[in-house]
């Protein structure tokens, strides 16, 4: 397992099952997968750690990265999954997206939306951040909401680990946009960031990697953070 | 021993995973000829309404899950699974559910700012007591994935509602059947505590003697 700064500049940070046993202890709200250089190998290795990590962790499990074939979406929803990424596939074959949401239903495709730039300059990337595209990230997101995603998962490449905060305007931007649930990501360094996406935008949840892989912190002590702060989360026990 | 039922619709391992954590014997099962050795079943499922009939029906598990159901064994549907307890249902065009809990399965419409799907964690408000939810405390968040909702006729029907630009039902239990809208199996420790409350559950509806023997 690795994370990187602006999608390069990767850093290990351990081995998937025991982060997969430590955010369960720690009550995450869900899980989410990414395999950031797909191959035929690492299809393997993720949908095994899909496998183990639904036999440890009883929450939801959104997986992605490299998915090209409904067949592909039917093994990692079999391994465990509870929800699918699609990013360069929504894209280059938009029809997978529809595809997944019929067989599968809308609630467990998910689109990942990468982006640089930030307003109207702001581009879509795609293939892990190396390629552009000419879509904006509002343009986009309306777009995969027609072909049947049920969430948006928006990642800003240029804040991508450097815990300084959200892009809180295109998170905005895009949540009016649409009318399905936006996960932000990309940026969050504390907890006042979280924060700060739920009293400032209508995105649904907050995702955060380096804020938990790197420091001592952890869900616990955000979800009490948040909770001071009048945020509404969910009840434990 | 629970038998999961496998229907050609995906993520049944969640619930077996579940099952094998809290040391219930369970199987998941895609033929129906073994439905009799089961004394109580799980109908799971993610997907549309159309497609699961149609997967129901052509397997012959629609006739076993009937017989199990006459047969007064307990049957829990989750999600799209208590779904498909109702009536009828107008996902992709109006289809016949399995018709034992009377009612139908609508498209949730919840005010703004809500949106569809309602995915999440939300929270459970309880409308009956019931001996699936024994030591589940009221207000409890569990894990919901969908967009629509069962619409009983009778609600005495009704064991749990949830609030999302709306009420909407989030359980139901009629006789030795009950189902729940959201994820036991993804709900952390109440989930599993419901889980394992239906592994024990008499399959009678409290108001006629419900109880759990465990």
């Amino acid at each position: 397992m690795v994370k990187g700064k602006q999608f390069t500049n990767f850093r290990d940070t351990g081995e998937a099952p025991s982060a997969v046993r430590i955010y369960s202890a720690q009550d995450a709200d869900e899980l989410i997968f990414l395999d950031i250089a797909p191959s035929t190998e690492s299809r393997r290795a993720l949908v095994d750690v899909i496998a183990l990590a639904a036999q440890e962790c009883f929450m939801p499990l959104a997986v992605g990265g490299g998915i090209e074939t409904a067949t592909e979406v039917a093994e990692l929803l079999r391994a465990g999954a509870d929800k699918i990424v699609l990013n360069t596939s929504a894209v280059r074959t938009p029809q997978l997206v529809t595809e997944a949401a019929e067989s599968f239903g809308v609630q467990c495709v998910v689109v990942g939306i990468d982006y640089r730039g930030s307003g109207d300059a702001a581009k879509v990337w795609i293939k892990s951040g190396s390629v552009a595209t000419p879509l904006h990230p509002v343009e986009h997101a309306r777009r995969v909401v027609e072909l049947g995603a049920g969430e948006i998962f928006l990642n800003s490449i240029d804040r991508d680990g450097c815990m300084a905060g959200y892009d809180l305007e295109m998170a905005e931007q895009v949540a009016a946009a649409v009318s399905i649930p936006v996960i932000v990501c990309g940026g969050a360094g504390n907890f006042k960031h979280l924060a700060d996406a739920f009293e400032k935008t209508d995105v649904s949840a907050v995702a955060c990697a380096s804020l938990f892989h790197f420091g001592d912190n952890n869900p616990i002590r955000a979800r009490s953070y948040l909770r001071n702060l009048k945020i509404p989360l969910r009840v434990l026990k | 021993m629970i038998g999961i039922i496998n229907y050609g619709i995906c993520n049944l391992a969640s619930v077996n995973n579940a099952l094998t954590r809290l040391g219930i014997d369970s199987e998941v099962s895609s033929d129906r000829s073994d439905a009799s050795k089961f004394d109580r079943l799980i109908l799971p499922g993610v997907g549309s309404f159309a497609r699961a009939m149609d997967h129901l029906v052509s397997s012959g598990w629609a006739d076993a899950i009937h017989a199990h159901v006459a047969a007064g064994k307990p049957l829990l549907g989750i999600c799209l699974g208590m779904q498909l307890l109702f009536e009828e249902g107008e996902e992709h065009g109006h289809t016949k559910g399995l018709g034992i809990i009377p009612g139908e399965v609508r498209l949730m419409t919840p005010a703004e700012p809500h949106r569809l799907p309602h995915v999440g964690w939300n929270t459970l408000d309880f409308a009956s007591a019931h001996p699936l939810f024994a030591r589940v405390k009221n207000h409890v968040d569990v894990y919901f994935v969908h967009s629509y909702h069962c619409v009983p006729r009778e609600q005495g029907d009704v064991v749990a509602r949830c609030s999302h630009g709306g009420d909407w039902v989030a359980s139901v239990a009629r006789g030795c059947v009950a189902g729940v809208q959201f994820h036991p199996e993804k709900s952390q420790p109440a989930g599993l505590q419901i889980l394992d409350n239906f592994s024990c559950w008499n399959g009678v509806t409290n108001s006629e003697g419900g109880a759990l023997s465990c």
